[in-house]
């Protein structure tokens, strides 16, 4: 058959119909327990940041840092797209995903050279993520100074 | 047994934000870069809307690891700039409170890319 038999929409709502329960209950499981299992190693960063005396500014910075560094390094040497297809959410949602959503296309397409191939692709799942975060940022720091000048 | 219990805590919270993204991936045609913006936009919004916050206070690192935890420190530090700075502290607070990941995933991300060579996917 040379057609494609179903279009993509068919094609989901078949897989979603045909997908034994217990399947879609494992998804959950593993996307659970990498996800939490991430959270609870920035948990020991937290408090091994408390131990340094590093300050409540600062504490945040060194989880956060050090997660991304896990990300991108796992990434690099492939074991976070092994990860990845293991969790599924459990790996994409934890910072460590966003980092590896950066590396990853990074990676992917060095042979594009150093600026159109590794320094453009870094965004590509990125980029959308800050453009639309930082603005909604700005949106409620605008808000919130125009309701703390008018109504406060 | 207190720590114990903020790493339960933890746990069950971060995984289950991580399972709202699989319910998300299973359940939807959403692509995986719009389910990341849904994550961080819904933190900025659930922040402004103050539901953040307490979970945040509840939870630790389960509520601040996912990328909602991401909107959550853009919007506060939007907040908290323009407390201290007026008006232009909606313009550098957001940025200003995650510079340090932003800067990490940039900086790791290109060291990454200039040392490993690609994978076969798995």
């Amino acid at each position: 058959m040379s057609r494609q038999p179903y279009t993509p929409d068919e094609y989901r709502e078949l897989v979603s119909r045909l997908t034994p329960p217990s399947r879609m209950l494992r998804g959950y499981w593993r996307a659970f327990w990498v996800g939490g299992t991430i959270c609870c190693l920035g948990q020991a960063l937290t408090l091994w940041a408390e131990q340094l005396n590093l300050g409540e500014i600062t504490a945040p910075m060194f989880t956060t840092s050090a997660l991304v560094f896990l990300g991108t390094t796992l990434t690099g040497i492939g074991v976070y797209d092994v990860i990845g297809k293991y969790a599924g959410a459990g790996s994409a949602i934890p910072v460590t995903g966003f980092a590896n959503s950066m590396a990853a296309p990074a990676i992917e397409f060095q042979r594009e050279g150093p600026i159109t191939g590794v320094g453009a692709r870094l965004f590509t799942l990125a980029g959308p993520v800050l453009a639309y975060g930082i603005s909604a940022s700005v949106a409620v720091g605008v808000v919130y100074w125009l309701v703390k000048g008018w109504v406060l | 047994m207190e720590i114990l219990w903020m790493f339960v805590k933890a746990f069950v919270v971060g995984g289950l934000i991580c399972d709202i993204g699989q319910l998300l991936i299973l359940r939807t045609k959403l692509t995986n870069a719009r389910i990341l913006v849904i994550f961080v936009v819904s933190g900025v919004v659930l922040t402004a809307a103050g539901v953040y916050k307490p979970l945040v206070d509840f939870a630790g690192a389960g509520a601040t690891v996912p990328l909602t935890g991401f909107g959550y420190s853009l919007a506060m530090g939007a907040i908290e700039a323009v407390n201290k700075y007026g008006f232009w502290g909606a313009f550098t607070g957001g940025i200003t409170r995650t510079a340090a990941g932003i800067t990490a995933a940039v900086v790791f991300g290109l060291l990454n890319a200039l040392i490993f060579r690609p994978h076969a996917k798995p």
